[in-house]
């Protein structure tokens, strides 16, 4: 009887001290999302033998538009690629073409890398798509967490639950693990180097890992990091592409 | 009848050259008749494989789907109704849901389409049945190819990753129950077979099919909402092939035949030249000039029958041991064509009839064409043999 009553006393004791997730929630989306940003960034795609770097710049306003043109390497320098609303563009120097990526394509890597088209298109604020809760804290690279289960509150989406695991004092979250409908894990995401940008928490090095596919995942590091700044509407245009 | 009875006392006269001629020409219709013996015993087996395992006695299709274009997929499914679902009953419709997955097999990524298929449809030649057992395993079936590029066997475990019709991922380990081998890659290459019910569990789309495979017994009907497409349209791709194959063919054919022509064309202006004094007996005799040149037409297209002759005498052993033998086609498999591993050849009456009237009638044109001269010849000059 004394020890069910302590267990019962101490879950009620974690459940109270544990915040309301959904603050946490929208505190992430605060570091997370803003109304556009900048990024000069490197992905290194981490192959079976060899890794290659690829880096880009990229223009985005809210979660409809996005630019991004590929630098380097000069394989695919020039490289664009242009995201409005649900509909993807990338256009290739080599061939001077547009080509529209659509249905399965955009389930396609991108260039190779852990990630799909639709990973880079699907970017809501988590707040406006799952419902969270706090399930416990944990200490990663000397830095307390909060662990958060997410479950999908809307139909239309990639992952059916997320668990994140949230820093506790800058609201950035420092591991990502997606999961299908069957529970079954997909990809892992460990988020590092959180560095203050304008005013707001970010991690400047991600790493994506699809766990169903060999290999050591992809790297993005964000050389330089601009939030809310005027970016030209010509930008997100398709006369942009060739340009 | 004097024309022939010449004509071929003639040929025989000329000994090794008349054999020569026969020998080539004959070569070339037993070519002519190999090949598209061939070709036509590749249509039928491609055509009946093609029918048993993947269209049936025709298809519905939903307007929304396109089978060249993978993007068409996603949308393309309807409820069955209590109609179709009566024909499904009674084994005359087959219904089938397509949907796009990742399989990854040793942690490689492999893109694949997934089928729903009822377990005990009879409509296709598909192994179906192995998918009825029951547990909380789901099993599919997969083809030989399937199996060789993905390295799986019997009682192997497949990781499968999907996305349902509200585009959530999800994903799940399937078994391998059946490894079946057919010959239409379009039916083994990238395809996992799983139970119908499941798949539309897994989906999210109960009850539901992008298209449906009618057996001989459903007859004419129409169905509301989907659309019927008869198996000309169906095999349309293995039509293209064929003609294809065969246009590519009547060069090698077209080449062999002009060689025989030639020969025989030379061996007329030679014979026309060389016996200038027989044509002008014949003109002296009381011959008109048109019976001349009959006689030396008939006697060139005699090498046409000769070559028929000679070419059934050994062609027709070798087209008996082909066809019990079969010629193998194993590198061929591996192209996205349906050819079996080997192909019977099939000579109907109508393809050696219409090689022999190609071959009699090229021959007769090309022993006339020379004999046109003999109109033109002088009986007297004839006579002496003067050349003219």
């Amino acid at each position: 009887m004394k020890k069910i009553f302590l267990m019962v006393a101490s879950a009620l004791l974690l459940s109270f001290s544990l915040p309301d997730a959904n603050m946490i929630l929208d505190k992430v989306d605060k570091n997370m999302s803003s109304k556009n940003r900048i990024f000069e960034s490197e992905m290194i795609i981490h192959g079976r033998r060899t890794s290659r770097t690829i880096t880009s710049i990229s223009y985005s306003a809210g979660n409809k538009q996005s630019f991004t043109e590929y630098l380097s390497p000069p394989r695919e320098q020039g490289t664009k690629m242009l995201k409005l609303d649900n509909q993807l563009w990338i256009y290739s120097p080599s061939t001077d073409r547009i080509i529209q990526i659509s249905g399965h394509m955009l389930r396609q890597s991108v260039m190779g890398s852990d990630l799909s088209y639709e990973d880079m298109m699907d970017d809501r604020k988590l707040t406006e798509i799952y419902s969270a809760k706090v399930t416990g804290n944990e200490t990663i690279d000397g830095r307390n967490t909060y662990i958060l289960e997410l479950v999908a509150k809307v139909e239309d989406v990639a992952y059916h639950s997320q668990k994140i695991w949230v820093d506790t004092e800058r609201f950035v979250p420092l591991r990502q693990e997606m999961f299908a409908k069957s529970g079954q894990l997909l990809k892992q995401t460990t988020l590092s180097d959180v560095k203050q940008v304008q005013g707001r928490w970010f991690p400047m090095r991600m790493v994506y890992k699809d766990v169903l596919k060999e290999g050591s995942g992809t790297e993005f590091r964000i050389t330089s990091a601009k939030f809310d700044q005027v970016i030209p509407e010509y930008i997100f245009s398709k006369a942009a592409l060739k340009q | 009848m004097l024309a022939f009875k010449l004509a071929f006392k003639n040929l025989m006269g000329a000994g090794l050259r008349t054999w020569l001629n026969v020998s080539v020409l004959s070569l070339a219709f037993v070519i002519i008749l190999f090949y598209n013996g061939m070709i036509d015993g590749w249509n039928r087996q491609s055509r009946r494989d093609t029918i048993e395992w993947e269209t049936g006695k025709g298809q519905f299709w939903l307007p929304e789907y396109d089978r060249y274009d993978a993007y068409t997929i996603k949308d393309a499914h309807s409820p069955l109704s209590e109609e179709i679902q009566a024909e499904v009953k009674k084994k005359t419709l087959a219904p089938v849901l397509i949907a796009q997955a990742t399989a990854f097999p040793q942690g490689r990524m492999q893109g694949v389409i997934l089928r729903g298929v009822d377990p005990e449809q009879t409509v296709l030649k598909l192994p179906a049945s192995a998918l009825a057992a029951s547990g909380d395993t789901d099993y599919a079936i997969i083809g030989k190819r399937m199996a060789e590029t993905a390295k799986l066997g019997v009682g192997d475990r497949l990781l499968i990753r999907w996305r349902d019709k509200n585009g959530t991922f999800d994903a799940r380990e399937i078994q391998i129950a059946s490894i079946f081998k057919c010959d239409v890659p379009m039916v083994d290459k990238g395809q996992i077979y799983l139970r119908l019910d499941v798949l539309q569990k897994m989906m999210g789309m109960e009850n539901e099919a992008t298209l449906l495979v009618a057996g001989s017994g459903f007859g004419n009907k129409t169905l509301q909402n989907w659309e019927f497409k008869d198996t000309g349209f169906l095999l349309s791709d293995i039509d293209k092939i064929i003609q294809t194959k065969k246009g590519g063919g009547s060069i090698i054919e077209g080449l062999l035949l002009i060689i025989a022509l030639i020969a025989i064309f030379d061996t007329q202006v030679l014979s026309i030249f060389r016996r200038q004094k027989e044509i002008g007996t014949y003109i002296a005799l009381g011959m008109t000039r048109t019976e001349v040149v009959g006689i030396f037409t008939v006697e060139g297209a005699a090498h046409s029958i000769l070559a028929t002759l000679l070419g059934a005498v050994y062609g027709i052993p070798f087209f008996l041991l082909l066809g019990n033998v079969g010629i193998s086609m194993k590198a061929a498999q591996m192209t996205d064509i349906p050819i079996s591993e080997t192909i019977y050849p099939y000579y109907s009456l109508s393809l050696i009839l219409v090689t022999i009237i190609l071959v009699v009638i090229s021959a007769t044109i090309v022993s006339y064409l020379p004999a046109r001269r003999i109109s033109k010849m002088k009986p007297t000059d004839a006579l002496k043999g003067k050349l003219q």
